[in-house]
């Protein structure tokens, strides 16, 4: 027990301290806000407090728990709302109101629900089991079952399990440690979220996350146990790519960490989610999904803590064998919360006032992405998908570079197509994607290898039309040749008809895979038709002019079911419409 | 405790803070009154607080303080304000105490000015459509009742008489729910002040506003507390009296440079041109008050101004904001040299609660797509423009010749409006629906086919025989 000695905004200093651990969880002052411990110095700790410290006086006291800043997970965590340390926002909101008040404590996880508990196949009394092995089951959601495992760093043989409806603080099972030990397991485990869960090695991602956007999917895929950055500055729509993928891609489980990011844009996921059906079993989408909110107004040590509550819970359904979509908007004010409280540590600063081990804490958090075979040797991944926030949409600063070095996919969101309203505003020039070549096999064995034809060739015309562009720039359209004014209209037409996509509407919200390469189909086939055309000496303006394109505009209203027959009809008018053009 | 003790123990003041020593727990956040030699007595908060000294800022010039003789009392509470709904038509200066000549103001209770952070959990979304008259806003980027959508503004731009407009005009569809506006003037003018009060006894809206004045000569450091009074007692308005409360802080860049007053004064690490790097944290601080409760009546809409230092809107001031705040308004200069009234461009603009909240019901089923399709050919326009200054008018494409017409025509037309005109929502689409109507239908492929079918006036576009894809 020590006591204060100064408190400054987040920051506190405390005495008396003495065998306090770094990053120990301590509660602060006659309120006991949560606080953990961030640097030590003889008996002094220095403490950043999760929560507003208005009104706390030095010599009040501080209280250490003696463990690590940890995360409760076990059965109760989906379709969950938890703030940045993993409190229960809506039991808060039971208890106190509209508002949050601090000095609240609830459980992460409800302690008075049953659930009930199944044994899992080949688990019986006597059977040997490994940290990380799996012993059972609760069918959490209807979406998802939640298998229950032994915590890491626990094995032996099981002394006793049995089946039925229990609480998360209910003994389950009795496994007998090689040292003799009985330990009693609940369904609940508790891990720190400072700490890389462990697993049983890498592998490479081999399937891509399917997200149903086309821009994403078609040219810049994000393979499933990879990770990706989505840097932009304000309005280009980070936030609307980072819904449509927690709603559409297919992943398992989804976690979404709002990280200093507008309190109504939470609200949004969680008014919609619950709406939202899974399109395979009809279920709300919610079910699949955990959320984790530190809006911009709540206490700046707490959004510092998020980003690592998120990656935890994503690990721990990782390790169950689920591939997890972590999406973390925004980096950027993970970032800052580190830098606020290092400078308040008084910290030699690095670049633009960010710590130096900014880089360093950002590839750390990236890496713990990856497909991996678990402990209990299953396969499972993580992919995670960090939006960007740089200053003023410069992407030379520290955070859009520290991120940029790590993630292998990079979607470039840009203003100028943000203010055009062309969303999602991914620029298909600078963005990239290094999965492609590791991809390619799946994509060739599940969607068929004109897929990455067609992909070669519209980027292909896409960067072409880019260097007309310039031209044209310069000399006016009117002064280049026919067939580069085509190029000019096909660019124009992969812009617009395919890579556009509208979030909002009912179909055109999410293409799958194969309608996306039918649309392609059609819009090279307009391509080679029109060329066709030109070589019998028909002029561009005219191709230009005639109603060919319109057909290709209106395949994003076609619903899946009918995609195939639609893009067969506008092929067949399109070879109409040309065909009845004459020289 | 030392509540009640007066110290005389100051050692040090730089600029606008003090440093009080032998004081052992000053309470984070603590309200003092510090007595000055003459009597006068101003007020100050804690900082920072060590079992030895307290760092205390102070609102008001610290001029005439006195190492020797100046005293400060630690009053034992954060800071708070008393509210009521009687603050309604009376105005306050910068520290809330009333400016003008009235009877005593009874406050309901006291509140902390800081407020507590809303519960994401706890929010309601906002839904509703407020329709202010003005076809930019109304139509390209909707203002929701519950948003926070600030005015990018610059130097001599009519900010101000577009604010006003907005407030005079704004109402909601079948609504006759209590209203109030609170409006705060940071750091303005006496002029600019004088002008918004005089708007709102023309409008008859005086009666219904809490007005809070730091004017351009008062006190810096008060600054960091006059937007935090304003949305405390818009708070109790909307949440304990059901009001629909729209909040007006104006201007946020002199509350920022305050911020980095305080900031350069403290001796911290600038970040980005000098301000504090948890500016952004502080900005939210404000902006987040906005919002609907569940359950509760009332709504908080912020509509605030700020001026972008060199028309830059990449500096720290628009950029952070716009990372918080759902949108933005986006005058411009180069509309504004062209006489057009309201300066506001579209492309740079945005209202990021829209989409969920316009269309069929609200206002009507054609407006997305509308919006969508007027956006994009008015950027095609500038992009016809830019080129033709380069190669000129001749050299463009027919079909560039065409945008540049309609991107004139929609200057002139959509955006042009008088300072009192009131349009409706569907006068608004009518107007771009006229616009568009040049294009063939083919061409609007932004908009659903069917509903091109139905809203599009003719014009040179036949209509299409069956839709290609059903």
């Amino acid at each position: 027990m020590g006591i204060i000695s100064k408190i400054a905004g987040p920051l506190a200093v405390a005495s008396g301290m003495t065998g306090s651990r770094m990053y120990d969880v301590v509660r602060v002052g006659r309120e006991r806000l949560i606080g953990e411990i961030i640097q030590l110095d003889g008996d002094r700790a220095i403490i950043q407090v999760y929560e507003d410290t208005s009104g706390i006086r030095p010599g009040e006291p501080v209280k250490s728990d003696g463990e690590p800043l940890s995360v409760e997970l076990g059965p109760g965590i989906l379709g969950n709302i938890f703030d940045g340390v993993q409190r229960p926002l809506e039991a808060i909101q039971r208890k106190s109101g509209a508002f949050i008040r601090r000095g609240i404590e609830v459980p992460s996880l409800d302690r008075k629900r049953r659930w009930h508990f199944h044994i899992g196949e080949g688990i019986r009394k006597g059977a040997r089991i490994g940290e990380g092995g799996i012993i059972g089951y609760v069918d959490e959601t209807e979406l998802v079952r939640h298998y229950i495992m032994v915590p890491q760093g626990i094995s032996g043989r099981l002394r006793s399990i049995r089946e039925g409806s229990f609480t998360v603080e209910d003994t389950i099972a009795e496994i007998e440690a090689p040292d003799g030990k009985v330990i009693a397991l609940t369904m609940m485990q508790r891990r720190p979220v400072r700490s890389v869960a462990r697993h049983s090695g890498k592998e490479q991602p081999d399937s891509p996350l399917i997200t149903g956007q086309r821009v994403v999917d078609f040219f810049f895929p994000v393979a499933k146990g990879g990770s990706a950055g989505i840097p932009g500055p304000f309005g280009s729509g980070k936030t609307v790519v980072s819904h449509q993928l927690a709603k559409h891609s297919d992943a398992e489980i989804v976690v979404y960490v709002g990280c200093g990011e507008r309190g109504n844009e939470m609200t949004e996921v969680l008014v919609e989610f619950p709406e939202l059906r899974d399109p395979k079993t009809g279920r709300p989408l919610m079910e699949r999904t955990v959320l984790i909110a530190n809006t911009s107004n709540m206490p700046v040590a707490a959004r510092e803590a998020s980003i690592y509550t998120g990656i935890t819970i994503s690990e721990y359904f990782r390790d169950m064998g689920y591939s997890v979509a972590l999406m973390a908007d925004s980096t950027s004010r993970w970032a800052e919360a580190m830098r606020e409280i290092s400078a308040r540590l008084e910290e030699m600063p690095g670049e633009e006032g960010y710590p130096a081990y900014l880089p360093k804490r950002l590839a750390e958090f990236y890496e713990r992405a990856g497909r991996v075979r678990t402990l209990s040797g299953k396969t499972g991944s993580v992919t995670i998908v960090g939006a960007v926030s740089p200053p003023g949409g410069d992407t030379s600063e520290p955070v859009s570079q520290g991120t940029l070095r790590v993630v292998k996919t990079y979607w470039a969101l840009d203003a100028a197509l943000a203010n055009s309203k062309h969303f999602p505003s991914i620029n298909w020039l600078n963005s990239y994607s290094l999965y492609k070549a590791q991809l390619a096999k799946w994509y060739s064995a599940n969607v068929g290898d004109d897929y990455g034809a067609y992909r070669e060739e519209a980027m292909k015309i896409l960067q072409k039309e880019a260097e007309l562009r310039d031209i044209v720039q310069l000399v006016g359209e009117d002064a280049l040749p026919d067939n580069e004014k085509l190029m000019l209209e096909m660019g124009r037409i992969i812009r617009e008809d395919f890579l556009r996509q509208n979030a909002f509407d009912e179909i055109d919200t999410y293409t799958s895979l194969e309608k996306q390469k039918l649309m392609a189909r059609a819009i090279l086939h307009y391509g080679e038709t029109a060329e066709k055309a030109l070589d019998r000496g028909v002029s561009a303006e005219r191709i230009i002019a005639s109603k060919a394109r319109a057909y290709l505009s209106r395949l994003k209203e076609a619903p899946e079911a009918d995609a195939e027959t639609a893009v067969k009809r506008a092929m067949e008018q399109i070879d109409a419409e040309f065909a009845a053009l004459e020289a | 405790m030392n509540v009640g003790t007066e110290y005389r123990t100051i050692s040090r003041v730089a600029g606008p803070l003090i440093v009080v020593d032998r004081v052992a727990s000053a309470a984070y956040n603590e309200v003092v009154r510090i007595r000055m030699p003459n009597g006068e007595q101003k007020l100050g908060q804690v900082l920072e607080s060590t079992r030895d000294h307290a760092i205390v800022q102070m609102f008001g010039q610290t001029g005439g303080i006195n190492v020797n003789e100046t005293s400060v009392t630690f009053l034992g509470d954060t800071f708070r304000i008393g509210v009521s709904d009687e603050m309604l038509g009376r105005i306050f200066d910068g520290q809330g105490r009333p400016k003008d000549i009235g009877a005593e103001v009874v406050y309901s209770e006291k509140r902390d000015i800081n407020g507590e952070p809303i519960n994401p959990a706890a929010r309601a979304k906002p839904r509703d459509f407020i329709e202010t008259g003005i076809s930019t806003i109304d139509g390209l980027m909707t203002l929701i009742r519950g948003q926070k959508l600030p005015i990018f503004s610059s130097a001599g731009l009519p900010h101000n008489q577009l604010a006003a407009q907005v407030a005079r005009q704004a109402r909601v569809k079948d609504s006759s729910e209590n209203f109030a506006v609170v409006f705060a003037g940071i750091g303005i003018t006496y002029d600019d002040a004088a002008f918004f009060i005089k708007s709102f006894e023309s409008s008859g809206a005086l009666k219904r506003t809490a007005i809070f004045m730091n004017l351009a000569d008062d006190p810096g450091i008060e600054r960091i507390l006059t937007p935090r009074l304003a949305l405390t007692t818009a708070e109790y308005l909307a949440y304990e009296k059901g009001m629909h409360v729209l909040v007006m802080l104006t201007d946020m860049t002199s509350y920022c440079e305050s911020l980095r007053e305080l900031s350069s004064a403290r001796e911290e690490v600038p970040g980005r041109r000098g301000y504090p790097g948890y500016m952004y944290t502080d900005l939210a601080s404000i902006y987040e008050r906005a919002g609907l409760l569940v359950g509760k009546k009332g709504s908080i809409t912020q509509l605030n101004i700020l001026t972008m230092p060199g028309d830059d809107i990449t500096h720290p001031i628009p950029d952070l904001t716009g990372y918080i705040t759902e949108g933005q308004i986006l005058l411009s200069r180069e509309l504004a040299n062209k006489s057009v009234y309201p300066p506001i461009n579209p492309l740079g603009s945005l209202s990021r609660l829209m989409t969920g909240a316009v269309g069929p019901g609200v206002t009507r089923e054609d407006h997305k797509g509308w919006a969508d399709q007027l956006y994009g050919a008015y950027a095609r326009a500038v992009d016809a423009r830019d080129l033709s200054s380069i190669v000129g008018v001749e050299a463009l494409q027919e079909k560039d010749k065409e945008y540049l017409k309609f991107g004139e025509d929609f200057e002139e037309r959509f955006i042009v409006q008088g300072p009192n005109e009131h349009r409706s929502i569907e006068q608004t689409l009518e107007i771009g629906w006229e616009l568009l109507s040049r294009f063939d239908k083919d061409e609007l492929t932004r908009i659903k086919g069917d509903i091109v079918q139905r809203y599009h006036k003719g014009g040179k576009g036949a209509a299409r025989e069956a839709e290609p894809s059903g």
